[in-house]
């Protein structure tokens, strides 16, 4: 052991500082609820929260508990977090390099878009998508049908439902196709190394994800069918949609300014990112005699990924984290929900903000956990 | 020569702490509340983010409104101005945070009196200045004019962290409706979104319903249907654990309703002295000592009467004279067939 007293000191008082700093306000908390006769505990959770929630994935109403409500709340944070970054994450990268694009037009209307988006207070966009946007959506009753079936109305999207006959075995072809793909890839892979032979992989695996499920069509027996929303009147100017699936604006309103606004950091992240990568690697490439394809697949993405992927992962916490500002405009994610109705009805702050807080470091944590996973996979691998 | 001068003001210092420290929490007995609100001049008072009639700033920042005014006699009472309040605007949401953390003294925000609310939360209801119940709204257009025409499929919206949202429950449920609820943080939010036609019904209290369809683009296309399905019992609360100052509020309000059942107007109080009524007297500070059990002076209630007026006169500044609900119905005086009852100051 080779340590010295003057290394542990200042970090022993530190450690003090903070357990003592806690240590009050918790103290301090503990006394001033007992002096207002406020109980401390988490029992409420399984007591019966008696409030409706307007959108849930899971099977809720009042009777249930307070614990289910936290679910719904938790899980439709989770939903319009994973939609969110998947769009955010398709359109960064599609402005991203049409920021690079040589054509004018392009390169002029990405940077108007990045510089639109990014500069406006994301809860203005918001209440500019669901209140601005949603004033101009016609009602139920006068909404033209997109493509016959879609119903797009001031009360909601409505899009037709799928009913499936033996989706087992639409599914297993699924399974198996992809079980399928990877074997070729790593067979391809072999080949390559050796004998040289290139297979083409990309065309055989399109061609296997779109057969396999075709065939469980033809064969397998998998019938589908829709069933497409009606018009139902409610009173003499009042309608909806019934059947099919309802999509409520405030969900689509939340997952559109918050992918609109995250893309434009992204966009940003991924032009770093390729400009990041010198020119002389593209040349150097395309010297040994690679296809503009094979430059961009082999050398030049999994080197302007190690630069993207670290302030991207930032981008995929902050729209997690903004998705909070749903409660603005009545979409029942976990603030509105949990730290909103289930606060008030229990009067438990203390406990529900803590547990609310404690979620969103977990969604974070994971989120960030998964990211240096990946960066640690595509990065150098130094031998 | 230095040094000792420094001892001795340190030692002063320290027998100056002392001294305020003794003083200070032998007033403190009486009441923290009451001692730290005349220290710093003014009423902690927590509002409603705009409500007519109840809580609502005008372009100048003045508030006004039957909350406002309990707010208002209660400054008059320990203060001595009635105009010496700081509003705090506060959401559903916020409101009883607020209160329990000590940022606001009085919490008078058309705030329903519930038992879990009353029992659980570290609050104390003082009294109620508004008997209310929930109702709904609809558009004119929609021919619905009771809420036995509402149908499965119905959404309303309302405010998160009310009792609005737990009623409607109730209500759906025992009709066996199926509703789609959509709750918004802010009344404003609410207002704007059912305005748009995203929902076939705005609930909340009917006060509520009445003030906020004044904010609507074309009110007269709305209605507030007959029906009232919960009753709401709005009024101002404290902190629990502070009795004194619970029963300064208590008595600033139940002062103001009295007032009214005598008949003793801002305009006519300073006559009433010489009445031959002892209540009357008792009420204006002409006989009695009531102030005293509060640590106030015995002018405290004709401070409230003369500034703030009395229970009809506020109601008829601020909600029957703002249109919004002409008619008192239940807010009435016991006298006069309504249910505004409170009990003797003597």
């Amino acid at each position: 052991m080779n340590f010295k007293l003057k290394d542990i000191v200042p970090q022993l008082i530190t450690v003090t500082a903070v357990v003592l700093v806690f240590g009050f306000f918790t103290y301090n908390a503990q006394i001033n609820m007992e002096n207002r006769g406020i109980d401390f505990g988490y029992g409420f959770l399984s007591q019966e929260s008696s409030f409706d929630v307007q959108f849930s994935l899971i099977e809720y109403d009042g009777s249930h508990s307070y614990f289910r409500a936290y679910l719904v709340g938790l899980l439709n944070t989770i939903l319009v977090s994973v939609i969110g970054i998947i769009i955010a994450t398709i359109l960064g990268v599609i402005v991203g390099v049409a920021r690079l694009s040589p054509n004018y037009l392009i390169n002029k209307f990405a940077a108007f878009y990045v510089e639109f988006f990014r500069n406006i207070p994301l809860l203005l966009q918001i209440f500019f998508w669901y209140f601005a946007a949603l004033r101009a959506l016609p009602l139920p009753q006068d909404a033209e049908a997109i493509f016959g079936v879609f119903f797009l109305t001031i009360k909601g999207l409505y899009v037709p439902a799928f009913i499936w006959q033996n989706f087992s075995v639409f599914f297993y072809s699924i399974v198996a196709a992809i079980i399928a793909i990877i074997v070729i890839r790593i067979h391809a892979k072999r080949v390559q190394e050796n004998q040289g032979k290139q297979i083409p992989v990309f065309l055989i695996s399109i061609g296997l994800i779109f057969i396999l499920p075709l065939l469980s069509f033809l064969i397998g027996g998998v019938g589908i069918s829709f069933e497409v929303p009606v018009l139902k009147q409610l009173a003499t100017t009042s309608f909806i949609y019934e059947g099919g699936v309802s999509l409520p604006p405030e969900l689509i309103a939340l997952t559109l300014s918050l992918s609109l606004y995250t893309a434009t950091f992204i966009a940003e992240c991924v032009r770093a990112g390729i400009q990041g990568v010198g020119k002389g690697q593209k040349e150097a490439a395309a010297s040994i005699g690679l296809t503009p394809n094979q430059v961009l697949k082999l050398v030049i993405m999994p080197q302007a990924l190690r630069i993207i992927i670290p302030p991207t992962t930032n981008q995929y916490l902050n729209l997690t984290k903004n998705s909070s500002l749903a409660a603005a405009i009545a979409y029942p994610d976990l603030v509105l929900v949990f730290a909103g109705t289930a606060l008030m009805q229990t009067g438990k702050a203390i406990e529900i903000v803590s547990i609310t807080m404690f979620t969103y470091l977990t969604l974070s944590i994971s989120i960030s956990l998964l990211m240096n996973w990946y960066n640690k996979k595509i990065a150098i691998q130094e031998k | 020569m230095f040094k000792y001068l420094k001892q001795l003001t340190s030692l002063v210092a320290m027998v100056v702490v002392l001294f305020t420290f003794t003083t200070e929490s032998m007033a403190a007995k009486k009441s923290k509340t009451l001692k730290n609100t005349q220290k710093k001049g003014f009423v902690r008072c927590g509002v409603s983010q705009g409500l007519p009639g109840f809580s609502n700033a005008d372009a100048a920042g003045n508030w006004t409104g039957i909350d406002v005014d309990v707010c208002r006699a209660v400054a008059a009472a320990v203060l001595g101005d009635a105009n010496k309040v700081k509003f705090t605007p506060l959401s559903a949401k916020e409101r009883f945070t607020a209160l329990t953390s000590g940022e606001i003294d009085i919490l008078s925000r058309n705030t329903t009196w519930t038992l879990s609310r009353d029992a659980d939360i570290g609050l104390t209801f003082v009294g109620v200045n508004f008997y209310d119940g929930q109702g709904f709204m609809v558009r004119k257009s929609s021919g619905i004019t009771s809420t036995s025409q509402f149908k499965d499929g119905i959404s309303a919206c309302t405010n998160i962290g009310t009792t609005t949202e737990l009623n409607m429950r109730d209500f759906f449920n025992s009709k066996g409706i199926k509703y789609e609820p959509v709750a918004f943080e802010k009344a404003d939010e609410v207002v704007a979104a059912y305005d748009a036609g995203r929902c076939d019904t705005y609930t909340t209290d009917k006060s509520g319903l009445a003030a906020q369809r004044t904010k609507m683009s074309n009110p007269d296309e709305h209605i507030v249907l007959p029906e009232t399905v919960s009753k709401e019992p709005l009024g101002p609360v404290v902190r629990q654990g502070d009795s004194v100052w619970e029963d300064i509020v208590r008595w600033s309000l139940n002062t103001m309703i009295e007032a009214e059942e005598y008949g003793i107007t801002s305009a006519n109080a300073d006559m009433m002295k010489t009445s031959d009524n002892p209540a009357i007297k008792r009420l204006v500070g002409a006989e009695g000592e009531l102030g005293a059990a509060f640590g106030l002076d015995n002018d405290w209630s004709l401070r409230i009467i003369k500034q703030v007026g009395n229970y009809g006169e506020s109601y008829k500044r601020n909600i029957a004279d703002t249109g919004i609900l002409p008619d008192r119905g239940p807010n009435e005086l016991w006298t006069k067939g309504g249910i505004l009852y409170v009990p003797p100051a003597r």
